[in-house]
């Protein structure tokens, strides 16, 4: 099946530092591609890698089935969209969608048809004489997704484009780039350190650290199933609890341990044939149940410390052996702290990883 | 083979533009450089080799007679004790005015941005058209009253002239700069009971560093390049280099002697080319923040 | 307590009112009194209007110095921002030894005037300088006698200004290109702009204000164009290099003339008020339109 983009073998570094390391990745038409992790993790390199505006030290880029690894950045048929918007702050709006039309010696009818059909898409058509200086970040923005888009690519590439905003904008600009996939159906690709933009706008995410995806899967199996601890700790707010403890298979069934705890893990969807060996387990603060005795699970004594109720929402954070761990309940709570409580853990929802990290 | 299947970094061409960005920048060195260059060879040569014409030639043989000409022996009309008196004037003269005009200038930038007593705004903007107005203007009445207080033609009064004409600029700077001072640091300070001076001198002086050798830097090759002000004011005893360099080379009786000349003119350049290639990156910030604020 | 510190404030201040208005309004004003007197070595108390202005504008010499400042000022100016943003584009292109060349570019605006002027004077020597060395080199009719030409001495001073001048502009346009943010260029790339368009259409207007300010301040030195006159051509050949401040200092110092004098130096303070004026007024609007955002 043919790939929107697809990136083979991918190394870039800087003399000795190496930022990506023999990457592969192929993303499909129409698809929505979210590359997200901490900040240093290669996520921007590999966008611009792809954008054409950073050299690469081997490897290949394909676009819509084209090597273009040696192709100047206007000709590789993407549009970008950056975290600063990088507008020309003396053109007026038009110019600003126009101008890459312009120079490229389009005729003027279908420029202006293009720039037009823009403007109305994402609601520019009354901005389009004003300067960037004139409006707010939001309108910016959408003045730059604008002309990425009337470049009409098959490819989209956004660079944090919502980092600059405030938390309300970012909300709205976000339901509108996912309204904007939808009605376009191009390929997009989307750096983000942000979890919530991730996991709302993704078909798949790719989480990415010191230059090496960690896991590429859609949303829900990111969140639910990380394939290591350094997703599973990345993903989640707040974030997933973590218990060290021993997988014991000694007596038949395989079991975790930890301190008095002993959790019987019949119920857990191994990858591979459980072994002995020490282990993490880590469980979501929402995958906890607040009256555990009457769940019938298996339970985790502990004693209130916090309690943060968020109107439709709390999260209740408990003392258990030396350590803090969360618990996300809907509704209110009449509970104070010092309280004691046994929530009970669905340890099917759970996740386990071995010595190495990795998930099991 | 390679360009089917393109892979790792595009191949480096070296471009038409790439070329011609450097043949651009070699042409723009050699316009200036050539004439420090031109400067240089005259002085060591003879003056029999410099009537050769060949203006460009390295000289013979290296000849520094020219320079002890002009730092000893150089004439001014009739008067021939070369410009090492003016080099000395330059310097009584320099020192001081900087020191002078910086820390006033420092002190007003400062009441200035952080205190903002009642008229500073109106004080601000007389300095600042002051600043801007042909020294023409002042001329005349200065004289009659640097007169009149017995300061005309004296070291003092030139010193004091290069201090009153270089407020403007070194106030402004130290305004802009205490400007972006953030004011709780002045607020905590006065809490702590501190009063004006006690803060500056503890406090605001320390930070301003940088521009405390920005500034005095700016000044120095401003005060050192002066012609106009101490051509009127400094009075025969007191003449800085540049006056005297310009008497020698262009009140000189019979034939030029282009050698003691270029090394007279070096000699007085040396000074402020010492303190640009010797500071480099301060002296362009000093320039840019002068120039861009002003 | 707020009220003695600032005391203390006004105290400081108090020698800077002093020059402030004594030296800066009050010779002013003493001068521009003069000008309207008859005063000639010693300042007279008899008015005469403006007939000092009317001797001054039917002077030939303060007219053709008038007209000299007038085509130096623009080719100056204007060479210098030329020269200085080609050579700051230059810079910006990820070049080898790039503070090398800074530093060459900008050392003469390190030197005075009368350096400058000097060493120009040199170059152009007719007899000895570049003409010379041309033509021994073969070319016998190269012809470069700018300081000794009546209709071209003019531009020797451009030659000597630009060349003295044009490093400031450099480093004024070089802080501004290095303040453009990385992504306007990866935008422009992706939009396909050539490297050139992206200067002219994109960079050029966005160091409007920092290129105005520059020219503003190198326009003022037109105005007190004078060390390197003298140091170059003392006015010559004939009036062909005569600048308003030498007229006025020649005037003030060398003919006695006191009147004609303050007359030319308020004229040329009216000079910079129409330089600069526009200039604040533009600043004026433009922070005006930002505050109202």
């Amino acid at each position: 099946m043919q790939s929107a983009v697809s990136i083979k073998d991918l190394k870039i570094a800087y003399g000795d530092n190496t930022v990506i390391e023999k990457m592969s990745l192929d993303i499909a038409p129409k698809e929505f591609l979210v590359l997200l992790g901490p900040s240093g993790c290669g996520k921007s390199t590999l966008l611009n890698a792809i954008a054409g505006l950073q050299d690469i030290t081997s490897g290949e880029i394909w676009i819509s089935d084209k090597n273009v690894t040696w192709e100047e950045p206007k000709d590789r048929g993407i549009g970008m969209v950056f975290q600063s918007y990088a507008l020309y702050p003396r053109m007026s709006v038009r110019k600003n969608l126009s101008f890459g039309l312009r120079v490229a010696g389009l005729p003027k009818a279908e420029i202006e048809a293009r720039v037009a059909r823009t403007a109305a898409l994402l609601h520019l058509d009354k901005l389009l004489d004003r300067r960037p200086a004139e409006l707010s970040g939001g309108q910016r923005q959408r003045v730059a997704i604008g002309r990425a888009l009337v470049r009409q690519v098959d490819v989209f590439l956004f660079d944090e484009p919502l980092s600059n905003l405030d938390a309300k904008l970012r909300n709205e600009l976000r339901v509108e780039i996912k309204k904007l996939h939808q009605s376009l159906g191009n390929t997009m690709i989307y750096v983000t350190h942000d979890q919530v933009e991730a996991l709302t706008l993704a078909d798949r995410i790719a989480i990415m650290r010191d230059g090496v995806i960690q896991q590429l899967a859609s949303p829900s199996e990111i969140y639910h199933r990380p394939a290591n601890l350094f997703v599973a700790g990345f993903i989640g707010a707040p974030a997933m609890n973590f218990i060290e403890g021993r997988i014991e298979t000694a007596n038949g069934s395989p079991t975790f341990q930890s301190n008095e705890l002993s959790f019987d893990l019949s119920g857990y969807g191994f990858k591979t044939p459980p072994v002995s060996g020490q282990a993490t387990l880590g469980f979501r603060p929402d995958h906890l149940v607040l009256d555990g005795a009457a769940s019938g699970l298996p339970t985790i004594p502990g004693r209130i410390s916090v309690v943060e109720p968020m109107g439709s929402e709390a999260v209740l954070w408990f003392d258990w052996a030396k350590q803090t761990l969360s618990l996300r309940l809907m509704g209110d709570v009449t509970l104070l702290p010092g309280d004691a409580l046994s929530p009970g853990l669905d340890i099917s929802k759970a996740s386990l990883f071995g010595a190495d990290g990795s998930r099991l | 083979m390679a360009r089917l299947h393109p892979n790792g970094p595009k191949p480096t061409q070296i471009t038409a533009g790439r070329i011609g960005l450097y043949v651009f920048l070699l042409v723009a060195v050699l316009f200036f450089t050539l004439p420090l260059y031109t400067m240089v060879v005259t002085s060591l040569k003879t003056m029999d080799e410099i009537r050769l014409g060949q203006i460009f030639s390295l000289p013979s043989k290296l000849d520094f007679s020219a320079w002890t000409t002009a730092w000893s022996g150089a004439c001014m009309g009739t008067v021939c004790v070369g410009i090492r008196s003016g080099f000395w004037n330059s310097l009584a003269i320099t020192i001081p005015s900087v020191a002078l005009s910086v820390f006033v200038g420092a002190v007003n930038g400062y009441a200035l941005s952080l205190w903002r007593p009642r008229g500073a705004s109106v004080l601000f903007g007389l300095l600042m058209a002051g600043g801007l107005i042909p020294y023409q203007i002042f001329l005349y009445p200065m004289v009659r009253a640097m007169a009149t207080v017995g300061l005309y033609n004296s070291l003092a009064g030139i010193i004091l002239v290069h201090v009153i004409f270089g407020l403007p600029l070194v106030t402004l700077l130290f305004r802009n700069y205490f400007v972006s001072v953030p004011e709780e640091l002045c607020k905590a300070a006065r809490v702590d009971g501190a009063g004006f001076w006690r803060i500056f001198f503890e406090i605001m002086l320390p930070i301003a560093v940088p521009m405390v050798v920005v500034v005095s830097m700016l000044q120095f090759t401003g005060i050192w390049n002066d012609f106009l002000l101490g051509l009127v004011f400094a009075g025969r005893d007191n003449l800085p280099m540049t006056v005297q360099l310009n008497n020698i080379v262009n009140t000189t009786m019979g034939e030029r002697t282009y050698n003691v000349n270029m090394a007279a003119t070096i000699l007085t350049a040396l000074v402020p080319l010492a303190i640009y290639f010797l500071s480099g990156r301060w002296f362009v910030r000093g320039i840019a923040a002068g120039a861009v604020k002003g | 307590m707020k009220r003695k510190t600032n005391l203390s404030a006004t105290f400081a201040l108090l020698p800077t009112w002093l020059v402030a208005v004594v030296v800066f309004i009050g010779t002013m004003a003493w001068s521009i009194n003069l000008s309207f007197t008859n005063s000639t070595i010693f300042p007279s108390s008899t008015y005469v209007g403006f007939a000092q202005y009317a001797k001054l504008f039917s002077s030939a010499k303060w007219l053709a110095s008038l007209q000299n400042v007038l085509i130096f000022g623009v080719l100056y100016v204007g060479g210098c921002l030329l020269l200085g943003f080609l050579l700051a584009a230059a810079l910006d292109r990820k070049i080898r030894f790039e503070s090398a060349f800074r530093t060459i570019f900008l050392y003469p605006y390190a030197m005075s005037f009368v350096v400058t002027g000097l060493i120009w004077q040199w170059m152009l020597n007719p007899t000895l300088g570049i003409q010379a060395s041309v033509r021994s080199l073969g070319w016998e009719s190269f012809v470069l006698d700018w300081v000794v030409n009546r209709d071209l001495a003019i531009y020797a001073l451009v030659l000597a200004g630009v060349w003295q001048g044009a490093g400031l502009v450099m480093v004024i346009a070089l802080a501004g290109m290095r303040g453009i943010e990385a992504e306007q260029w990866k935008a422009a790339r992706i939009d396909g702009i050539p490297v050139w368009r992206i200067y002219v259409s994109i960079i050029l207007p966005q160091l409007g204000p920092a290129l105005a300010a520059a020219g503003m301040l190198l326009a003022m030195g037109v105005i007190k164009t004078y060390d390197i006159v003298v140091a170059m051509t003392n006015g010559g050949p004939g009036n062909a290099t005569e600048v308003p401040a030498k007229f006025i200092m020649d005037n003030l110092f060398g003919r006695q003339n006191l009147g004609l004098a303050t007359a030319g130096a308020t004229v040329l303070v009216l000079g910079v008020i129409m330089i600069v004026a526009p200039f604040r007024y533009a600043m004026h609007m433009h922070s005006k339109a930002r505050g109202a955002r």
